[in-house]
């Protein structure tokens, strides 16, 4: 049996260059930043503490406040929550069925792996935000919604980069000798598969979650997302759109808190060791 | 099997698949939109209708039939051109998006027009002097534009022409477009942000389509020969890598589908992405309905010509 790969880099000495530390430390950042939201917002999120709108950076308020007088610095901790919250769940919701399934479908083959990569080859044809705008059309948009609705925008990339994966550990001799000792399919996916594609699926995540948080930035844009009084980066982008005309940083800064995030992950991504990411066998 | 046709058949099995796509795909439009909580025919009729009103409503509706034979009827109506009525406001969806689906061609048409040798000029100079420090700000220019979302290119882009230059109106689409200035200054703005999310995508992957050549052997023996940079790329490498590249300005082509929602809501441009978004609003079924094909339609075009050209341009198919 191979052994199983683990990612800790003190294991194998992986060593990340600056570029990639800087980028998981902004993420990792954001993530614990969504964890403890409300705990270190300076004001309460909802609460109109400013006469004045649109206010500018000052002592007070340090990212100025909102269309309504609202602190925009606490806004933007709280949004952390809605964005990598729903991004992450979304995602891993996505890559879990994706990768299961396109194990299943290399292990299995036949019949199930042309119906399943077919049917899934077209879901992957409808463009992402389309396929948002219609189902928020149709259902509404709450968070269940949402969430599910980008796990299955995302799910079929994720089967499709899974399955290519498997199909090629399927073919090594120690898969063959597990199937010739008897062992069933959940043993060849869990046992033999899984461990070997492990490292490029997990970098595939991390591109699936950029992928995620943009379309879930556009739809919270468009006034689909995530609905008022809450507010995740996309839709505090839409609420302040007017302070454009002022230059004013309200606009600004929830966009560079989705640029932070998405770039900072894309860096990290890049610039994992190639032992990790390009595995293909 | 003769050799020669192989390329056919793989082509005619794409344009199949590209058929059993489409069907599942409008499946998926008309199902998604069907599901809608409550009553087509009580919404439309509001809150004082009496039940007999509402059950003929549904009568003329045909919304008593069961869903398969509606899908058929509306798959069927949209082959003949009748996409049914708007809800809102009782005008055929086919004379509401006549128009805007004319507008938003022109959109794509120009921003496709700029974009692609931009793009072509980018990447191939940013592979032909790969490692420079030209080729690494092109590369982390355009990392950084794929990283952040469509409306952040669009709202930077205003503040930068409209706010702090003042070249540019901010987000005004006005009727008036009779001079050529005031045309021009209409377009560029949703012109430019679309340019920067399209390019982005051709960028990388022309660069890395060409980068992928030039690492093969042959070019290297030219490198040996003593054929200068400019002749290795553009005559050994690039005639090679043209399938790879039509593939990609294809396929990012498509990212024009899910900017233009972005873009037409922003600058208010009346296009078929802006109807779209307002018939979300108000819940206008056929109307999105149609909409949704349109844009599933060129998405799934720019995608089949993208894997078709590859079919095509790869020689070893035509042995």
């Amino acid at each position: 049996m191979p052994k199983p790969m683990f990612l800790s880099p003190a294991r194998h000495g992986f060593r990340f260059n600056w570029a990639g530390r800087i980028g998981l430390a902004i993420v990792l950042l954001w993530g614990a930043v969504a964890l403890v939201g409300p705990l270190i917002t300076p004001y309460p999120v909802g609460e109109i503490v400013d006469w004045d709108y649109f206010g500018p950076m000052s002592q007070k308020f340090l990212l100025g406040t909102d269309y309504l007088g609202r602190d925009m610095l606490s806004r933007i901790l709280m949004g952390a929550r809605y964005t990598v919250g729903i991004s992450l769940a979304a995602v891993t919701i996505a890559c879990s069925v994706g990768v299961v399934l396109g194990m299943i479908a290399a292990v299995v083959g036949g019949i199930f792996d042309m119906g399943l990569s077919r049917l899934l080859d077209a879901i992957n044809g409808i463009p992402g935000l389309l396929f948002g705008l219609v189902v928020v059309a149709a259902v509404g948009s709450s968070l269940t919604v949402l969430i599910l609705t980008l796990a299955t925008i995302y799910m079929p990339g994720a089967y499709r980069f899974a399955r290519s994966l498997a199909v090629n550990v399927n073919t090594m001799d120690f898969v063959t000798v597990a199937r010739a000792r008897g062992e069933r399919t959940p043993y060849l996916i869990a046992r033999e598969i899984f461990p070997n594609i492990l490292g490029p699926v997990l970098a595939d995540l991390g591109v699936r979650f950029v992928f995620i948080v943009l379309v879930l930035s556009g739809l919270s844009f468009l006034g689909l997302g995530v609905q008022p009084p809450n507010a995740d980066w996309g839709a505090l982008v839409r609420e302040n759109i007017g302070a454009l005309s002022f230059g004013a940083p309200a606009v600004v800064f929830p966009s560079l808190a989705i640029a932070s995030l998405t770039i900072s992950m894309n860096l990290f991504i890049d610039n994992l060791p190639t032992r990790i990411r390009d595995r293909s066998a | 099997m003769q050799a020669s046709l192989i390329p056919y058949i793989l082509v005619a099995r794409r344009l199949g698949i590209a058929l059993i796509t489409l069907i599942i795909v409008s499946f998926a439009v008309f199902f998604a939109t069907d599901l809608l909580p409550g009553d087509v025919a009580e919404i439309l009729m509001g809150q004082a209708a009496t039940p007999e009103a509402v059950a003929g409503l549904r009568e003329a509706m045909g919304l008593n039939q069961p869903a398969f034979l509606r899908f058929l009827g509306w798959l069927g109506g949209l082959f003949t051109g009748d996409l049914g009525t708007s809800y809102v406001n009782q005008m055929p969806v086919a004379d509401l998006i006549g128009g805007r689906l004319a507008n938003s061609l022109k959109l794509a048409g120009v921003t496709t027009a700029v974009s692609v040798p931009l793009a072509l000029f980018l990447g191939i100079t940013a592979a032909m002097w790969r490692g420079s420090a030209y080729d690494r700000m092109v590369t982390a220019l355009t990392i950084t534009v794929i990283s952040v979302p469509e409306f952040m290119v669009a709202t930077l882009a205003v503040l930068i022409f409209a706010v702090w230059l003042k070249w540019l109106p901010a987000l005004s689409f006005g009727a008036e477009v009779g001079t050529f200035w005031a045309l021009l200054k209409a377009y560029t703005m949703p012109v430019i942000t679309l340019t920067f999310v399209v390019s982005a995508q051709m960028i990388r992957m022309t660069r890395a389509a060409l980068i992928e050549t030039i690492d093969t052997p042959y070019v290297e023996m030219a490198r040996l020969k003593g054929a200068g940079r400019i002749r290795q790329v553009l005559r050994h490498a690039l005639p090679n890598a043209l399938g790879p590249i039509a593939n990609a300005m294809a396929l990012s082509l498509s990212y024009l589908v899910g900017g233009v929602i972005i873009v037409e809501t922003i600058f208010n441009y009346p296009g078929v992405a802006k109807l779209m978004v307002d018939a979300v609003a108000t819940r206008d079924l056929p109307l999105i309905q149609s909409c949704a094909m349109i844009f599933c339609v060129s998405y799934l075009t720019l995608i089949t010509l993208a894997d078709l050209v590859a079919i095509l341009s790869n020689p070893r198919l035509r042995r």
